[in-house]
């Protein structure tokens, strides 16, 4: 993964507007936030291989980014976007890393399902 | 507490993740394969959820299962297990897994590999939802069978509350004859363990008594059937 170019994310983004898409989406802390960090409160959540189509994507604001998708009937945003990639099954791979290279939000679009 | 390592007929390693059994157990693993017992890992999931993808990143969300398969690989060649299962599961959904069928599979295990020692997480004392479901499995398939014929449980318990609930450990293996292999099953794991080990490196290095002294040593409590996590399942 690269760090986010806003151009060229965009450009990526829009290629997949308007398809039949598969998503993976998570925020984490990690399990381990409360034991390092007693009394964290550690929240998080994620989806993967639900399906979606969006007709309008945008990555916005400063680094780290945010990528938001306007779907017909709804919409997803993911914010502290950092890194990206096109990788090799052509799969736009966005990930947010934090200042020691743990992720800590995951954005991930396919027209094929991911992997189990 | 027992500090000998005793001979078993066979051990059955279940973790949740590549890694677990890298800090807490692979010295004592090395010895019981050195010792000829046959040594089992079932290893639940590949660690798909790890965080730590690295700066500059040397993988992405997709492709570090894969960087895992191989390191857990790796990590049980260093200890000498030759019988490493790598079970299918998914990082972070272990609990909301069908509790009836994971119990299942690890009476499963029982039922093939006869072990006489289990090696596993202590419920209620292992942190992480994987570890806990895992924990809790294991205990379940060994509570059906009858009491004497139950393998020995040794498990690892870490939470911050530990002590204050379990005590001291039941059993403590003094490793230090294996650290070049305990030191090569960490290094194996290197997307999980490669900072950490700066410091642990660093710090036997530099001779530093309590460093060297935790690393060489293995805890384990052994379950306590009269205080046991829940009365039946």
């Amino acid at each position: 993964m690269e760090k986010v170019n806003p151009e060229e994310l965009q450009r990526l983004i829009d290629s997949f507007a308007g398809k039949e898409l598969y998503i993976h989406l998570e925020t984490t802390n990690g399990s381990y936030a409360a034991h390092f960090n007693e009394g964290f409160f550690n929240a998080g959540a994620f989806i993967r291989n639900a399906q979606i189509r969006f007709e309008l994507g945008k990555v916005a604001g400063e680094a780290p980014h945010r990528v938001g998708l306007k779907l017909p009937y709804g919409w997803v945003y993911a914010q502290g976007i950092t890194h990206y990639e096109l990788d090799e099954h052509g799969r736009l791979l966005m990930a947010g890393l934090d200042g020691s290279g743990k992720l800590a939000v995951a954005l991930e679009l396919s027209e094929t399902p991911f992997a189990y | 507490m027992a500090e000998t390592i005793e001979k078993e007929r066979a051990v059955l390693v279940v973790f949740p993740h590549p890694d677990d059994e890298a800090f807490g157990t692979s010295g004592s693993l090395s010895k019981y394969v050195d010792m000829g017992v046959p040594v089992t890992y079932a290893c639940l999931t590949l660690g798909e959820m790890g965080r730590n993808l690295g700066i500059p990143p040397f993988a992405t969300r997709e492709t570090l299962p894969e960087v895992r398969k191989k390191e857990l690989q790796a990590a049980a060649d260093a200890i000498g297990i030759k019988d490493l299962r790598m079970m299918g599961f998914r990082d972070k959904t272990v609990e909301f897994e069908d509790d009836e069928k994971m119990v299942q599979l690890i009476s499963g295990l029982i039922d093939e590999l006869d072990p006489s020692l289990i090696i596993s997480f202590y419920p209620g004392y292992s942190v992480h939802p994987d570890h806990e479901a895992t924990a809790r499995a294991v205990v379940r398939a060994v509570r059906r069978l009858p009491e004497d014929q139950r393998p020995k449980l040794y498990l690892v318990a870490f939470a911050n509350d530990t002590e204050e609930g379990l005590g001291q450990p039941d059993v403590e293996h003094q490793v230090s004859e294996m650290l070049d292999r305990k030191m090569r099953t960490l290094k194996a794991h290197s997307s999980q363990t490669a900072y950490m080990l700066e410091g642990l490196e660093a710090a036997i290095a530099a001779g530093e008594a309590e460093a060297t002294e935790r690393f060489a040593k293995e805890r384990f409590y052994r379950y306590r059937w009269h205080e046991d996590f829940e009365e039946s399942f």
